[in-house]
């Protein structure tokens, strides 16, 4: 047990050790790490946290989840056109991007119930599908069928949505309310409180019905079947939580960044947060939620440090900005090997035993291969 | 039998034929309240078709169904699927376990029927969000391994349990159904340890004092005539036998299952020993990881230009003997070939030391379905041993040489009688008897030294079978090509071997000549039997 163990810690392991290399290079003040480090995990802790629902029904690292953050992305540029500011501004985006996400949801559950094993990669090249449906949706239809009233958000041959939309109105409204300063250390206490309430919902949902069943299926499809659960449906539902969560997580980063980046801020939230879900030690089907707090931490003070550590020993910060997204794919790549070798290992040990039952009751096999 | 109220369970004239293929024949069975029957009989005799008929199993209805009637409690039933034989009282324990790995017993044995406790919010949306009652889960846990009679801890993973306990862990799933009247055990004591399978059949016994009937399915005769008030024995599909367990003995039941109206006729007419012959091909203490068909420290020796023949019991490791030497399964153990030492786990050098083999499992192994029939023959010829290429700058440039090719396909279509509409026809399209055909045709063409056949009639029709196993006699009496054939027919490898080898429990029980009684043959398989 305790070897397995020691495997599956490896990784976060490992990231310990580049951030404790890291940290005294990137010059950076205890304090100046630790405010940078809480913001992070107020922005990315929920969208992360829409994850660990379909690990549990056995769906593997989803990419479904960049499909909620397009719908969210979709609200807010509406909200903020409507000119809804503040709070209500994101609450209403939130009731907008919820339909727009269940779905989105369906859609993907249903072909990802064709493609059962192949979760992750069919996924991953449906998010570039609705990527284009999104473009299309954004970079044309917007003002010209869908009305946008304000040019500041519109490119100025009349339709089409702008590279950048700024949240000005709802910048870090929510990491305001109720936040306290302890030690110079901002805490943007309600997204906190948002991110613990979101961690109750999980535990409890996990001890209800669906979340059995969610399980069962996760861990054997047919033998769930033979007992009378719908599996399809278990698995479409899965995947619809996640994308709502991811949409609604969603939300809570870009009120924090300011602005929405409207042709980039999809896509590579996925592959983060799947890394930072990895990095805190999870596997393809296995994930807690103290992996998701771990992983923010980790992946996070990396993507704080690196680029700066960089700067400092190369002179060239790029350094670090490349580093931070090799090591982002490197993750996922050396997770994924893991999750197989590990498949592999538990196979010939079956195959160990036998050789070693079979030598147990003839002593002279010993010249056996 | 003679109860007075109507009995449990009645089946009468159940018939059941897959595409014409005669499985079951007119069966006839009672089973009264609380009584136990035991079923035997070798595989393919319908022992499982029975019970899947009587379970509602899927692939019965989607072929067509079956004919006769069923009565469940004096009320006549039809079940569509599994689920309807469990509402009206039928529980079935399967040979393969059926459990969620990562879940613990107590989880499992309410799979699905967990009790729950209301909240407010699966007023909103739906059942499945009220939370499980674990004290409740627990409580009916344990009250159905109580009514077991056998002791497992509730809370202890599926996966880190022994095999045993996986199995009791199915029978309380079964027993905490409280409308369960009828419990079929298929093969229960098979992972069971000798002191597992006391218990349980102590355990079958205090279910049928609480008036739950149960369905014995065995090979272990000794526990049929311990546990079972009736033995039935099921014979190619026909119920030979139905007597109450005290009038009958293991050497009349083995006799039942196994004999034939042609009882103790040597089998092959040609069948020749020959103890004189060079052995070509020692396997030594050979172990097998094929799932389900464990090969555990077998020694065999193959004498040059015999037909050996492996038979036993479905999942007793008689496949697994050429899917491990050939290296498809990760096996361990010595296997020498003419002197040569043969590295087990690389089917490539297995080829090229001429071995062949038709696997059992010809759609995914032994053919490329959607490829022509000249590309099926050729293709291993080609790829091993360089055949029907023409080489074009020294060797540089390679064709494949379609006229020979074309003249071997012909060649083999119409030595094997293939039916197809030409030698460009893709495998998938012809008929199962027809898709051996090919496989053998392949191996053929590989001219090898030693060929091994794994369950070369499996599936297919009986004219068709005749000359699958001529073909392959031809072949080994012309070539001189040792032939290592492994069937679950024994009445098959009696008309084509020299001699048979039994394997029983993953090891070889005996070899015996293919004149050898058809009892001896039962007695072996039966041995080990695990």
């Amino acid at each position: 047990m305790k070897k397995i163990n020691l495997r599956q810690a490896s990784v976060p392991i490992m990231f310990i050790i580049i951030c404790a290399i890291c940290i005294p290079l990137s010059g950076l003040s205890p304090k100046m790490l630790v405010n940078e480090i809480v913001t992070r995990m107020g922005r990315n802790a929920f969208l992360i946290l829409s994850l660990l629902i379909p690990i549990m029904a056995g769906m593997g690292l989803n990419f479904g989840m960049t499909l909620g953050a397009m719908a969210a992305e979709i609200a807010l540029i509406l909200v903020c056109d409507w000119q809804i500011v503040s709070v209500p501004g994101m609450i209403l985006a939130a009731i907008i991007s919820v339909p727009i996400s269940v779905l989105l949801g369906i859609f993907c559950g249903k072909i990802l119930n064709r493609a059962k094993g192949r979760e992750m990669i069919t996924s991953y090249i449906m998010a570039f599908f609705v990527n284009g449906i999104y473009q299309l949706i954004v970079l044309y239809l917007m003002g010209s069928v869908i009305p946008i009233k304000h040019s500041t958000i519109k490119l100025p041959r009349g339709y089409g949505i702008r590279n950048t939309v700024s949240l000005l109105s709802m910048r870090q409204k929510l990491d305001n309310m109720l936040a306290v300063t302890i030690g110079g250390v901002k805490i943007p206490v309600l997204t906190f409180i948002i991110i613990a309430v979101m961690c109750l919902v999980i535990v409890w949902f996990r001890r209800t019905k669906l979340g059995q069943d969610m399980r069962a299926v996760g861990q054997d499809m047919e033998v769930a079947r033979d007992a009378g659960i719908n599996v399809e449906r278990t698995r479409i539902i899965s995947i619809v939580i996640s994308t709502v969560l991811a949409g609604l997580g969603m939300i809570i980063y870009l009120q924090n960044m300011g602005n929405i980046a409207t042709y980039t801020a999809h896509s590579q939230i996925g592959m983060f947060c799947i890394a930072a879900l990895l990095v805190g030690g999870a596997s393809v089907d296995k994930a807690s939620i103290g992996n998701v707090f771990l992983g923010v931490v980790l992946f996070h003070t990396m993507f704080i440090v690196a680029p700066r550590a960089g700067a400092y020993i190369t002179g060239d910060s790029m350094i670090g900005e490349y580093f931070r997204v090799f090591v982002s794919y490197a993750v996922i790549t050396v997770a994924l090997i893991m999750y197989e070798t590990n498949k592999r290992r538990a196979k010939s040990a079956a195959s160990q035993r036998l050789q070693e039952e079979q030598d147990a009751e003839s002593p002279a096999g010993g010249e056996n291969s | 039998m003679e109860t007075n109220s109507a009995p449990l369970l009645k089946l009468q004239g159940i018939k059941k034929d897959f595409n014409g293929n005669q499985v079951l024949a007119d069966i006839n069975l009672e089973l009264g309240k609380g009584e136990v029957l035991g079923l035997c009989g070798e595989n393919g005799a319908g022992k499982s078709t029975l019970m899947k008929i009587l379970f509602g199993a899927a692939d019965i209805t989607e072929t067509g169904g079956y004919s006769g009637d069923i009565y469940l409690d004096g009320q006549k039933v039809s079940f569509e699927t599994p689920f309807e034989a469990i509402e009206a009282g039928i529980g079935m324990v399967h040979q393969e376990f059926s459990l969620i790995p990562g879940f613990d017993a107590t989880e499992n044995i309410l799979l699905n029927r967990e009790p729950e406790k209301y909240s407010f919010i699966s007023e909103i949306f739906g059942d499945r969000l009220n939370t499980l009652d674990r004290k409740k889960m627990d409580e009916r846990s344990a009250e159905a391994v109580e009514k077991m009679g056998v002791a497992i801890d509730r809370h202890m993973m599926i996966n880190s349990m022994p095999v045993g306990h996986k199995q009791f862990t199915e029978i309380a799933r079964e027993l905490s159904k409280d409308q369960l009247k009828l419990l079929i055990l298929d093969e229960p004591t098979a992972v069971l340890t000798e002191r597992e399978a006391e218990a349980l059949l102590a355990s079958i016994k205090g279910m049928s004092e609480r008036g739950i009937s149960v369905i014995f399915i065995t090979h272990r005769l000794q526990e049929v005539l311990t546990v079972c008030d009736t033995v039935a024995v099921l014979r190619d599909g026909v119920l030979v036998e139905c007597t109450p367990a005290s009038e009958t003995d293991e050497a009349r039941i083995t006799k039942s299952m196994v004999g034939r109206s042609i009882m103790g006729v040597a089998g092959s007419d040609d069948a020749s020993e020959q103890p004189d012959a060079p052995t070509i091909l020692s396997i030594e203490k050979l172990w097998v990881d094929m799932p389900g068909e464990t090969v555990r420290n077998v020694s065999l020796d193959v004498k040059e230009g015999e037909i050996l023949g492996i038979g036993g019991l479905a999942g007793q490791g008689k496949l697994g003997i050429p899917n491990g030497i050939m290296g498809l399964y990760e096996a361990g153990g010595t296997v020498t070939f003419e002197g040569r030492q043969i590295p087990l786990n690389n089917p490539r050098i297995c080829l090229d030391s001429s071995f062949a083999f038709v696997s059992e499992d010809r759609r995914r192994v032994g053919l490329l379905l959607d490829e022509s029939l000249e590309w099926n023959i050729s293709f291993p010829a080609m790829q091993i041993q360089n055949k029907f290429l023409k080489s074009y700058l020294g060797g540089l440039i390679k064709w494949r040489d379609e006229k020979a090719i074309r003249e071997l396909t012909e060649k083999y279509i119409e030595e094997l009688q293939i039916r197809c509409t030409g030698t460009k026809q893709n495998a998938r399209q012809l008929s199962g008897g027809n898709q051996q055909k090919v496989c053998l045709a392949k191996a053929f063409a590989l001219q090898p030294r030693l060929l091994f056949v794994s369950e070369p009639t499996r599936g297919i029709d009986v004219g068709a079978k005749a000359l699958v196993l001529n073909a392959l006699k031809k072949f080994n009496k012309e070539s001189g090509t040792t032939v290592v054939m492994v069937s679950s027919e024994l009445q098959e490898l009696r008309q084509t071997c020299d001699r048979i080898a039994i394997v029983s429990g993953g090891r070889i029980s005996g070899i015996l000549p293919s004149s050898a009684p058809m009892e001896e043959f039962g007695t072996l398989m039966l041995k080990d039997v695990v």
